[in-house]
């Protein structure tokens, strides 16, 4: 039997995204493995110690990295240290972007948002719009026409995902975003997620954040180096990789419009190093089940409830082994996808809610 | 003024918690402050109507537990994106160990 391919429609005010709207898929009620209360609480619970710590060495090191880097400017021996300052700052502002805006680094909140303000800046990601899309990715995970963030869209751009791990295409839009945003022009799409209040603040942080850019690129021009630029702005695109490499993992060849994490999310084992740079968002499912649990809760919170879930790929490669084929077989047949099996201990998915999905080999 | 309810036993909430309560069709939260004070809300989140029951008490703040929203539950206040509209907030009294609310 032929399944014929069906196209996605993938625009938030398009086709898809009414008929999620028709077929209660935008704003439904999402599968949680069920945890006893006085234990969710404990996981709950905010402190501002391990994010303290872990920021201390992420902007230490940073700042170790960079004046190595300034100081053997001009030999090769700066490479290497301008490749770990960019991971920490385009891969390791990634994870802090995501936690503090969620709220749960840090218990003290004042210190979450500086960190997020720092971070988003890092990212080129408006604080604003990104704190509401990353809201709809919440609540529309991976539903066609619903959710903004979905980053591997089928068939997949394979090109565009390449282009991904230098950072390419997101600096393009990072900038080109920030530019219409300070010329006060607020997009259609951007609309149907941030309320009208907000919008205003959309604006002026883009032109705040402009302003550092042209100054960074006039101080670039008067000192005849592109030394500034390699510090600001410029580890967007050159340490940009890792987040990449560990953010495909999270939902990548796996089930698009169902309202089971267990079923669109992926967890992965993952080394201490990349744990750290992505602040434990390897337990992808976990976040998304619960997602007041702050990252470094979240490897108790996976020895809790792992019997209600597809067991965690056992690293990054094994991972990879998976994902990669499967985007492959979606550029023949998008509706392909990775079904993930549930341990015998698990609650079986609603095949009433998600028939195909659950049904799937 | 409204009609007196009783919601829960006084010790059906722990300290620093929240119990959801469900009364004619109508959701609510009930608080138990650290110090042992009762408040009471509408139950659902002004977000997307998410149970607060399920969320964490921290201090006078309720998290909703599914975009983090803050809302202080003392006073109904939304404390900032992505919640925004304020929560409706009612009077609570507690009596021979239960807890009432006014609806
Ligand atoms: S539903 Fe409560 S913050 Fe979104």
């Amino acid at each position: 039997m032929t399944i014929a391919a069906t196209s996605r429609d993938y625009s938030l005010i398009g086709r898809d995204s009414a008929l999620a709207v028709a077929n209660g898929l935008a704003a439904a009620e999402w599968y949680h493995t069920d945890v006893e209360r006085k234990a969710m609480k404990a996981l709950m619970q905010r402190s501002d110690g391990p994010a303290i710590r872990d920021t201390a060495i992420w902007i230490g090191a940073m700042v170790v990295f960079a004046g190595l880097g300034i100081w053997f400017w001009g030999s090769w021996i700066a490479v290497p240290f301008f490749l770990a300052y960019g991971v920490l700052y385009g891969s390791g502002g990634d994870s802090r972007w995501h936690e503090c805006g969620h709220g749960t680094a840090f218990k003290t909140r004042w210190m979450n948002d500086v960190v997020y303000q720092i971070a988003c800046f890092m990212m080129m990601r408006n604080p604003v719009t990104w704190r509401w899309s990353h809201a709809r990715h919440h609540t529309d995970t991976i539903i066609v026409g619903r959710d903004p963030e979905i980053s591997v869209m089928r068939p997949p751009d394979l090109l565009r995902v390449v282009l991904s791990f230098v950072g390419v295409l997101d600096v393009w839009h990072g900038l080109t975003d920030m530019v219409r945003n300070a010329a006060g022009v607020v997009s259609a799409e951007e609309k149907t997620f941030i309320p009208e209040m907000e919008q205003a603040k959309v604006v002026r942080v883009a032109r705040i954040w402009a302003a550092i850019y042209a100054v960074t690129i006039v101080v670039a021009i008067a000192m005849g180096s592109w030394l500034p630029l390699v510090i600001v702005g410029g580890p967007r695109l050159y340490g940009a990789w890792h987040h990449v490499l560990t953010g495909l993992l999270q939902h990548g060849g796996l089930a698009d419009n169902v309202t089971d994490h267990r079923l669109n999310s992926r967890s992965v084992l993952m080394n201490p190093v990349s744990r750290f740079i992505y602040w434990n968002m390897n337990y992808h499912v976990e976040h998304h089940m619960f997602p007041m649990v702050p990252y470094h809760a979240l490897p108790k919170l996976h020895e809790l409830i792992k019997h209600d879930l597809p067991a965690a790929n056992s690293s990054m490669w094994d991972a990879y082994r998976e994902m990669v084929p499967a985007f492959l077989r979606q550029l023949r047949n998008e509706d392909y996808f990775l079904k993930r099996e549930l341990p015998a201990t698990a609650k079986p998915y609603r095949e009433e809610l998600h028939g195909d999905a659950a049904a799937a080999e | 003024m409204g009609e007196w309810i009783e919601a829960c036993g006084s010790d059906d909430v722990e300290e620093e918690d929240v119990i959801r309560f469900d009364h004619a069709g109508r959701v609510f939260a009930i608080y138990r402050s650290p110090d042992d004070e009762y408040f009471a809300t509408d139950g659902l989140c002004t977000h997307e109507h998410v149970s607060l029951a399920d969320g964490l008490v921290m201090d006078e703040i309720i998290e909703c537990p599914k975009h983090n929203g803050r809302f202080n539950y003392k006073t109904g206040e939304a404390k900032g994106a992505p919640v925004c509209v304020n929560l409706r907030t009612y009077r609570v009294k507690v009596e021979g160990g239960a807890v009432f609310v006014e609806v």
